[in-house]
């Protein structure tokens, strides 16, 4: 039951990638070159409304639906964030996608991003595996 | 540029509204780039899952999140706007366009693993957080993608 609601809440999110384009390649190239404020936009009001509302919840001590108390832990601080950081910025210019993105893509037909997919999933194992030897 | 385009005062803040929605309906920050470490974990042989140091029982929601994303984005194409808009430019369909996505893809998986995050659990829900660690991984992802773009642009 839970799980079905997980999958209306992404049906709901991936309609919202596609009609605002922000699953589109041109898009991602055109914010990186500076040439449009859509996707900064987006981003930037995403940010403001999450902000107020985790605001709300916190001064309301609003509980999750099934009772608990709501969890705002951030993450942590490590090297990774600034390295891993700077590396999926590199990705995510060429894949015009990042990770829900590219669902959208492939949702959409463009069959492309099916490699994509693959290579985030298989970059993920590969970063479980090296994990010890980088910097953190 | 396209008069069916969802304008960003729209998208943007019901964007925002998933990091209260997925608190209140199951006490989780919203991340997407670990649903790559979920799919690692569903086809990886058993014996090597332990690797991955991830609980998938914890994260199974990512799973069916994703998918709806995948089925929402077809609804959108097949239904709502119906049309031929390109998400993917003309070069990315073919055989060296699919070692670029491919690349490009190793790179998104490694690094959002690597930065413990991406564009939703970092830039939208950690700053939103006020996590400094969330805003130094925002500014990371622009330097990269900046630095990139600009030079397949320019030279």
């Amino acid at each position: 039951m839970k799980n079905f609601v997980y999958i209306i809440l992404g049906i709901a999110f991936g309609i919202l990638l596609v009609q605002s384009e922000v699953m589109s390649w041109f898009r991602i190239r055109n914010m990186f070159l500076f040439k449009e404020a859509h996707m900064y936009l987006i981003i930037s009001s995403a940010i403001a409304v999450a902000m107020v509302s985790v605001w709300i919840l916190k001064a309301l001590k609003v509980k999750s639906l099934s009772g608990d108390v709501l969890s705002f832990k951030g993450k942590p601080w490590n090297k990774g964030i600034i390295f891993g950081g700077l590396i999926f910025g590199v990705g995510w210019a060429i894949t015009g996608a990042c990770p829900g993105p590219v669902f959208a893509q492939i949702g959409t037909g463009a069959y492309p991003a099916i490699f994509t997919l693959v290579g985030a999933v298989l970059g993920a194992y590969l970063y479980a595996l090296l994990k010890g030897k980088l910097p953190h | 540029m396209n008069g069916q385009v969802l304008p960003w005062y729209i998208a943007g803040p019901i964007i925002g509204l998933f990091v209260p929605l997925m608190l209140l309906v199951g006490n989780k920050l919203f991340g997407i780039s670990s649903s790559f470490m979920h799919i690692c974990s569903t086809v990886l042989p058993k014996s090597r899952v332990s690797i991955l140091n991830y609980d998938a029982k914890k994260n199974g929601w990512k799973f069916y999140f994703t998918l709806g994303i995948l089925l929402g984005a077809f609804i959108a194409v097949h239904y709502l706007t119906p049309g031929n808009k390109a998400f993917l430019p003309p070069e990315y369909f073919t055989s060296s366009g699919y070692l670029h996505l491919f690349i490009g893809g190793l790179l998104v998986g490694f690094g959002t693993r690597y930065a413990n995050g991406c564009t939703s659990g970092h830039a939208i829900t950690g700053i939103a957080l006020l996590n400094p660690p969330s805003i130094l991984a925002t500014i990371s992802f622009f330097v990269g993608g900046l630095i990139y773009t600009f030079i397949v642009v320019n030279l």
